[in-house]
């Protein structure tokens, strides 16, 4: 076991752990460890673009933004945090363009914008041109400039470091221990300060626009160390992921014109959001396509998906602002989406919730008190600035006002905190859970409980949901945990043992989807990414809150979901039903 | 506005067709541990496989349905992260992005890892040399002076200028795939080129001296021969040989 000291570690390597770690590097003695490498991270894969109220093609202002993003989030926002967001969005994207991200232009030279779900001109009037984008990588090339400024301003990276858990002594954050996946050796990292940054938790759906690594391993690290985690039932399901396949088409190719339709080729989102159509939010557009489909308006043979048809649109247009996703049908699917529709259906996209941070950055440990030294930004933390549907492209805005807020925060603590004592023996936890994995002789195989995982949470946690499907999937996961306890894996090796990797990996998804179908439970109404057929509306008398869901370990070591409610913060927005 | 169904391609009908035939598909990996044995070896698998579906698919059900020692980097599984760049028929490529069906199933699909880099286990090779090119080349904007207080203003043909060299997402599936790579590891290597090319082309860049002096070392562009192997191996479709010739041509011209 080899043990390191670093005034600030960042745990992750994606937008938000890399925007920390350009700041807190300028500031304090910083380590980045992450279980990829850092170009290897899901921001890549973002596409349509970054919001903020530039105001370079129409008129804009950032609280228009601030209203949409609230709306969006069906009210469950902290209208406070949205605020800085948005105000903040402006500056962060013309850091990006200094760092030297190359957007999209106007004839004018000026970063261009274009439309995307949810943002709208003067508090929902007609769709506005918001988002900054780099054709349809966006999230590829913030990656990348990101990436540049770390090599620029030589961040230490520690790359294929797996964190598996977080030292808290006294109260207060010590560091966190790492498996190396070169060796097989166990790192303790002592540090002043820890942000978390190690992204989201799609994986533990069937069809997802996620990478294999999102796993949700901050956030059942967290979990695991006695943290809350918040809101973790509105999970974003994206309406057009490619069918079957789940792979993310970005909602810019309907900020460019394209069309959903059903069978019939009917505009079927003029009859769910009479004004902003097809750009309605998430949320909305993913249960009118499973409403078609349930009407028997799906495409195909056993009308189980619908068409994101770009036919109307010049080739030039796609070839300019769409190149990747149309290659992607073409590579995927075997189409040409010049003359043929694309066929897609929602896919499991984003995690609303997570680990519960104020706007610093610093990480909550109730509804009031923070972990002193304990940060977490971008998709594994929850602000909450995305409620219970988070707009298009506030992701990557998120990741670069967050990230940079925990970065500068995080450095400013180490700089007059002292080091925390190490627990005695900080790495046993690790290395027995290790052991115990690599050594098994049991008889269930990670991959199948994988499946089974993602099968259940398809069919019983998804767009629609009811109090009969979620006890299914609680039941379910808890049945799998059981058999989690006999899996075993056939790598014994230590060098890159990948095998162990996703055994790992996977008690972290099934603890996480307990937490996500145990809180979906008990909100017994219709919100956002939750949608409840038995509950259908909202409740802000009862529901206004957010969920706290606490990880409780009986004395035979059985772990049990306990939850609390938290308040939301409204500034300037009361509460309205909510149209598009 | 309701129109019409957009008229079915046959390519549409077969996209949409949920039941296609399973095929016997041999892969041929070639597997190395030197934990377990000191020397590679070829081993076959046989997988029943819809040919629709990618080799990645192929690669995680032997890993996950009968051989879990199976080691391969991976992501996203759709051509974005650049994780699994490796040698399927002899040709480098991304397992995430290459069809069963385009790479010849009726005789066995070869599979081993990219080469010129040391392979550490199976089909994972050491990638801090190739970072360690990239790095080298500056690949950061460098300007002078004082910061504008809105954006640098770019007009959309100096934008373009760049365009192809952006999209690299850092794979080393050309650099691996680069003759003079292979047999002299000090060669920056065709990705690491891109990557200077990507900020020696950009109009608000003011580092292109420096960069250009860098790539006129000895180990440099020059030493390029112009294979075109690491055109046809990018899986972004850059085409890195022409940005290698752009490169070549401002050292000699001194524009850019």
């Amino acid at each position: 076991m080899q043990i390191h000291q670093y005034d600030t570690v960042i745990v992750g390597a994606g937008g938000a752990g890399m925007r920390a770690a350009i700041e807190s590097t300028q500031r304090s003695r910083t380590a980045v460890l992450t279980k990829l490498y850092p170009t290897r991270s899901h921001t890549g894969a973002a596409q349509g673009g970054m919001c903020a109220a530039l105001a370079n093609v129409e008129e804009d202002n950032w609280e228009w933004h601030t209203f949409d993003t609230v709306k969006g989030g069906d009210y469950l926002v902290d209208q406070d945090a949205a605020e800085i967001m948005c105000k903040e969005a402006i500056d962060a994207v013309l850091d990006l363009e200094k760092m030297g991200l190359p957007f999209s232009r106007t004839d004018q030279g000026r970063i261009d914008q274009r439309r995307f779900g949810g943002h709208s001109r003067n508090h929902g009037e007609a769709p506005v041109r918001r988002s900054c984008y780099a054709a349809d990588r966006t999230g590829h090339m913030i990656l990348q400039t990101l990436f540049q400024n770390c090599v620029k301003h030589g961040v230490e990276f520690f790359n294929e470091f797996y964190v598996l858990d977080l030292l808290i002594n006294d109260g207060k954050t010590a560091g966190v221990v790492a498996y190396e996946l070169a060796t097989g050796e166990i790192h303790v990292f002592q540090a002043k300060a820890v942000v978390f940054a190690s992204g989201g938790t799609g994986k533990m759906f069937k069809v997802t626009s996620n990478a294999h690594t999102l796993t949700g391993d901050g956030q059942a690290v967290a979990l695991r160390r006695g943290l809350p985690l918040e809101d973790m039932e509105f999970f974003q399901f994206h309406p057009t992921g490619i069918w079957r396949m789940g792979i993310l088409l970005t909602e810019g190719a309907r900020g460019e014109g394209g069309i959903l339709r059903n069978k019939d080729g009917e505009r079927f989102m003029e009859r769910y959001a009479p004004v902003m159509k097809d750009l309605a939010s998430r949320d909305v557009c993913s249960r009118a396509i499973y409403s078609e489909i349930r009407a028997g308006r799906g495409c195909g043979p056993e009308g189980d998906h619908v068409y994101l048809d770009l036919t109307h649109l010049p080739p030039e247009q796609l070839d300019a602002k769409l190149p990747d996703i149309t290659e992607f049908a073409r590579t995927y699917l075997g189409i040409e989406p010049y003359t043929d529709p694309i066929p897609i259906q929602p896919t499991a996209h984003y995690a609303m919730g997570g680990i519960p941070t104020n706007v610093e950055g610093e990480v909550l440990k109730n509804n009031t008190d923070i972990v002193p030294g304990l940060y977490a930004a971008g998709e594994v933390a929850c602000v909450s600035v995305h409620g219970a549907n988070r707009l298009g492209t506030n992701s990557l805005l998120d990741i670069n006002v967050f990230g940079r807020r925990a970065g500068i925060a995080a450095a400013a603590y180490a700089d007059t905190a002292e080091f925390v004592e190490l627990p005695a023996d900080p790495g046993a936890k690790v290395q027995a859970m290790v052991d115990l994995l690599r050594e098994s002789t049991g008889t269930e195989s990670v991959a199948q409980i994988r499946k089974e995982l993602q099968e259940s949470m398809d069919t019983n946690a998804s767009v629609y949901r009811t109090g009969k499907t979620l006890e299914q999937a609680v039941a379910d996961v808890q049945a799998l945990k059981e058999r989690y306890q006999n899996v075993a894996i056939q790598d014994k090796g230590m060098r890159y043992n990948t095998d162990l990797l996703e055994a790992i990996e996977l008690g972290n998804l099934l603890d996480l989807a307990e937490v996500l179908v145990v809180s979906a439970l008990a909100r017994e109404e219709s919100r956002g990414g939750h949608y409840r057929e038995d509950f259908p509306t909202r409740d802000d008398v009862k529901f206004m809150q957010h969920t706290m869901a606490y990880q409780e370990v009986a004395a035979d070591g059985s772990t049990s979901i306990r939850l609390d409610y938290k308040p939301v913060v409204q500034t300037r927005y009361q509460p309205m039903e909510r149209k598009y | 506005m309701s129109t019409p169904t957009v008229e079915h391609s046959a390519a549409l009908d077969a996209a949409e067709s949920g039941s296609t035939e399973l095929i016997n598909v041999t892969f041929r990996i070639r597997r190395f541990n030197p934990e377990e044995h000191p020397e590679p070896v070829w081993v076959d698998y046989q997988l029943l496989m819809d040919p629709k579906e990618r080799v990645l698919d192929a690669l995680n059900k032997i890993k996950w349905e009968q051989d879990g020692t199976l080691t391969y980097r991976r992501s996203c599984a759709h051509g974005i992260c650049g994780s699994d760049a490796m040698r399927i028929n002899g040709r480098n490529r991304l397992a995430c992005k290459t069809l069963v069906k385009d790479v010849n199933p009726e005789k066995p699909i070869t599979i081993e890892a990219i080469k010129g880099l040391a392979v550490l286990k199976d089909l994972i090779v050491d990638m801090d040399p190739f970072f360690q090119a990239y790095k080298d080349v500056m690949p950061f904007l460098i300007t002078k002076g004082n910061e504008p207080t809105r954006e640098r203003l770019q007009s959309q043909e100096d934008r373009e200028r760049f365009d192809d060299t952006t999209k690299c997402i850092l794979c080393a599936a050309c650099t691996s795939s680069c003759p003079v790579f292979w047999n002299d590891g000090q060669y920056f290597g065709p990705a690491a080129i891109v990557n200077a090319h990507r900020f020696i082309f950009d109009s608000r860049d003011e580092g292109a001296e420096q960069r250009l002096e860098i790539l006129n070392d000895r180990e440099g562009v020059w030493r390029c021969r112009t294979t075109f192997n690491c055109s046809e191996a990018c899986p972004r479709g850059i085409e890195v040989t022409k940005a290698i010739q752009e490169v070549k041509r401002a050292l000699v011209t001194r524009r850019f």
